[in-house]
């Protein structure tokens, strides 16, 4: 029980110290509000890769259709926020909450039948699903206008602040953590190993890649209800096929399964394309998307396997003895 | 009985696999399948666990019909089995290897395993004992870090017979457990198995190819061929046995 | 009735398409288990030398045919010898990221200024447009030749595939890629052979779209190569005419629902109608079963 506290003590701590450097920063006027906003983009980015991560990286599912699932969080908050109204902090962390449920729920609906292809079939469903994810937030509006469909959805309260997103990534990397470095982790890896062999092992393995992939999605929920109300505005587009890529490029440079890598890959991604715009000399910015898949290239050519092999930071090695 | 098989029949397009398959285990037996490659016993291992179903007969297994279970299912209610072709989850420890067969017997919720509360710790460490118990018994307990497909082939056909031994099964199914292997080691690994069947009172059903092994050890024999059970009895019968001589023929001379 | 009939004629024209696309993606996937994202792109590499050879220099339109088929068999030839096959052997991820690696670089570079540009550019007619009426129903010379030269395209491929030694090979690497090297099949030419073929056919895919929905831009490539690749995995992945019936039902479907309900529909329907394909026979329509060994 000492223990217990004494953990809960330590990652308080950390969390202070985290959320209450950069807002100093940004306080004191060191880091402007731009990089700050991008900062925050790169949490959330984050927390949906470690999403990804634990749905590709450790179960070994196939998904081309994160960015989804991302929408469904960021629609269903947004939407709750918007009906209810006012700007309550308590009602911020319910919304972004059942947006991960909501998330979690299609995921469960779509996984009862798609978990049953293999590797590449998935792969393929989850992209179809993606794309017709992104054919009905174009046509939102025509049962639910406040989605605003096409035109894209306004009206939502700037709500997402460095404390949350920095709060939200601890509490996603925390759970990621506990959960892969238990017997529960073990089941869902044996699965990416070999499931005919896990299956005669005694694991339920339908069971735990739903536990998985739904885990994994609802990440991806609650990171599209922070990115909803940290820029105000959705579009479709914003979760288009491109973004879930996006996301699967970022977890396979950091290396599958590998919390540390996917998550420096988050902010160096986020970075690397903010980066380059400021680096860039005007009016050559879409250069960009012609040096990026350059490296990306480069990148697989040489480190096939990921950037990061498979150490972690020590904070995500998980103890499993005291 | 332990495992009652009746009638067992699997159908793979055209071709009977497995045609009308008896074969029966009683408590602690340990009985040898043969037969030439390609006669469906890998097949029958498939069936008894779960991995295909099977298109007419019945599996029993201490009373309880096994068809139609899922192979989990299965092995929760005490049948394990190893493969042919070494299923080990190569890219992960021989440690954990073992641990994930523990999966079954878990008494720690995922709660306890988020919020990492005593109970956690606790069984953790009962696990970590339990695994390294076996993998004494196996001599891998200096190896116990090491990636699992980086071990020499013995090792790894070894390592695979402990995890399937971690489930805690009545009825273990060995498939072709010494392929590979070279004679020194076939004797080791026959002490091994008679040693584990005292010591975890074990019904084993062991597909074999070396005849000394399965000659010197197994009470029993039943001998395949094109799906049916040519012949059956003790491992002096069998070797005398015309039908069996003439389905090895053309085959490497299995006795010698 | 007519309506109904005029609106098979259009999917028909439009699935014909697909299938051209279709083909690459399933010949590629079929031989080195490659979903190749490039692919879509390399027919917008195609429709665009239709674009020039017309526009620019006022070719005959077999010519155009030939220039867009060269240049889009040079193109894949060098993305695979340069990008993927280093990669042969990692793991099949990091093809796929390559693959999508190379599918942006083909959209934003030539999206460039100096390049293609990022406009919509209006394709040129390279022939009066004739309508004929049949029954009611409006038939262009358009949909014929797309229809014509489809077929002769489908004849070709199943020339080489069936009566050809290379074609022999590509069996052989699709069935079993390490015996067949066993087997003295040179793997890495047939591997490139089939990379061409593929982009030949997608090239000549680009020209007819490029004639038959005249507007050529950078980013074309993209929707139209994933619904054939949906249409690849609906017809049986690996499998020809599994390739050309998913086109079909692909273009088909696309342009009833554009017609009943509303276009903005129209690029859901292809991916429903494939999730419901995968549930009931998750190999597709027309793909044989495969069974893992235990």
């Amino acid at each position: 029980m000492a223990e217990s506290l004494r953990n809960l003590a330590r990652i308080l701590a950390a969390y202070a110290l985290l959320a209450g450097s950069i807002v100093l920063l940004a306080a004191t006027g060191v880091v402007n509000p731009y990089w700050v906003q991008i900062l925050e983009l790169a949490c959330v980015v984050a927390i949906s890769a470690q999403g990804l991560n634990v749905i590709y990286g450790y179960t070994g599912l196939f998904s081309l259709g994160h960015a989804a699932f991302l929408g469904i969080g960021a629609y269903t908050a947004a939407y709750l926020m918007k009906t209810v109204g006012g700007q309550s902090q308590v009602l911020f962390f319910t919304a972004l909450l059942a947006g991960g449920g909501a998330a979690a729920v299609i995921a469960c609906l779509i996984g009862l039948p798609a978990l049953r292809l293999t590797s590449d079939y998935l792969g393929i469903a989850t992209l179809g699903f993606g794309i017709i994810m992104k054919v009905v937030f174009d046509n939102a509006d025509s049962f639910l206008p406040e989605l605003g469909g096409a035109r894209g959805m306004t009206g939502i309260t700037k709500m997402t602040t460095v404390p949350w997103v920095v709060f939200f990534l601890l509490v996603s990397l925390l759970i990621v953590r506990n959960t892969i470095h238990s017997s529960y982790g073990r089941a869902i890896i044996s699965i990416r190993e070999d499931e005919i062999a896990a299956e005669t092992m005694g694991i339920d393995t339908f069971r735990y890649k739903m536990v998985g992939f739904v885990m994994g999605c609802a990440f991806a929920g609650v990171a599209g209800g922070l990115y909803a109300h940290l820029y105000a505005f959705l579009h479709p587009s914003n979760f288009d096929f491109f973004k879930s890529i996006d996301i699967l490029v970022i977890v396979v440079l950091g290396g599958l399964g590998n919390m540390s890598g996917v998550l420096v890959a988050s902010f160096g991604w986020i970075f690397l394309l903010e980066g380059l715009r400021v680096v860039l000399p005007p009016g050559y910015v879409e250069l960009r998307w012609v040096l990026i898949p350059v490296l990306l290239i480069v990148t697989m050519l040489l480190r096939p396997q990921g950037l990061f092999g498979t150490r972690e930071f020590p904070f995500l090695r998980g103890r499993l003895y005291r | 009985m332990m495992l009652a098989i009746r009638g067992l029949t699997k159908h793979f397009g055209g071709i009977r696999a497995v045609d009308g398959v008896d074969l029966t285990l009683a408590k602690g037996e340990l009985v040898g399948l043969i037969g030439p490659n390609g006669s469906g016993k890998t097949t029958v291992f498939n069936l008894v666990t779960g991995i295909c179903r099977p298109d007419g007969g019945s599996i029993l297994f201490e009373e309880k019909s096994l068809v139609g279970l899922s192979p989990h299912r299965i092995n929760r209610l005490g049948v394990a089995r190893t493969f042919q072709n070494i299923r080990l989850f190569r890219n992960l420890t021989v440690m954990d290897n073992v641990r994930i067969a523990h999966h079954s017997h878990l008494e720690y919720g995922p709660v306890s395993a988020l919020c990492r509360t005593g109970r956690f710790y606790r069984e953790e460490i009962e696990i970590q004992e339990k695994v390294e118990n076996l993998l004494s018994i196996f001599l891998l307990q200096n190896r116990k870090y090491e990636i699992a497909g980086s071990l020499p082939y013995g090792d790894q056909r070894k390592l695979e017979i402990a995890r399937a031994l971690a489930t805690e099964p009545r009825v273990l199914l060995l498939d072709e457990p010494a392929a590979g292997m070279n004679p020194n080691e076939v004797g080791k690994l026959m002490e091994f198995i008679l040693g584990m069947r005292e010591r975890f009172r074990l019904t084993i059903l062991l597909i074999e190819h070396q005849m000394r092994l399965v000659m010197g050890m197994c009470q029993r024999l039943a001998v395949m061929d094109f799906g049916q059970v040519i012949a059956r009895g003790l491992p002096d019968e069998i070797r005398e046995n015309s039908k069996v001589i003439e389905a090895y023929l053309g085959e490497d001379v299995p006795f010698e | 009735m007519e309506y109904f009939a005029q609106q098979v004629i259009n999917g028909l024209q439009l699935g014909f398409v697909y299938a051209l696309i279709a083909l690459g993606y399933t010949m590629v996937y079929g031989i080195v288990r490659l979903i190749n994202f490039a692919h879509g792109d390399v027919f917008m590499i195609g429709a665009f030398i239709g674009f020039y050879t017309i526009e620019r220099y006022h070719l005959p339109l077999a010519l155009v045919f030939l220039s867009a088929v060269a240049g889009c068999t040079v193109l894949a030839v060098l993305i695979e010898q340069l990008a993927y096959r280093p990669l042969r052997h990692a793991p099949k991820i990091a093809s796929l990221i390559t693959a999508i690696g190379v599918s942006l670089f083909l959209e934003y570079f030539t999206s460039l200024r100096q390049v293609f540009g990022p406009n919509f550019y209006s394709f040129p007619r390279p022939f009066p447009v004739v309508i004929w009426e049949v029954g009611g129903i409006l038939v262009t010379n358009i949909q014929a030749v797309i229809l014509v030269v489809t077929v002769l395209c489908l004849l070709f491929l199943q020339f080489i595939v069936f009566r050809t030694k290379m074609g022999r090979g590509m069996r052989a690497v699709s069935y079993d890629y390490v015996t067949a090297g066993l087997m003295g099949v040179n793997v890495n030419r047939v591997i490139s052979f089939t990379f061409g073929l593929g982009a030949a056919l997608a090239g000549v895919g680009g020209v007819l779209y490029g004639i038959a929905y005249p507007q050529v831009n950078t980013f074309m490539g993209f929707m139209p190569g994933l619904k054939a690749f949906t249409a690849a995995v609906l017809g049986g992945i690996g499998n020809i005419p599994g390739a050309v019936l998913g086109a079909l039902i692909m273009g088909q479907s696309e342009t009833m629902v554009s017609a009943y309900l509303s276009s903005t529909y129209r690029d859901g329907i292809a991916f429903v109608i494939l999730i419901l394909v995968l549930l009931w026979k998750p190999t597709g329509i027309l793909g044989a079963p495969r069974a893992e060994k235990v």
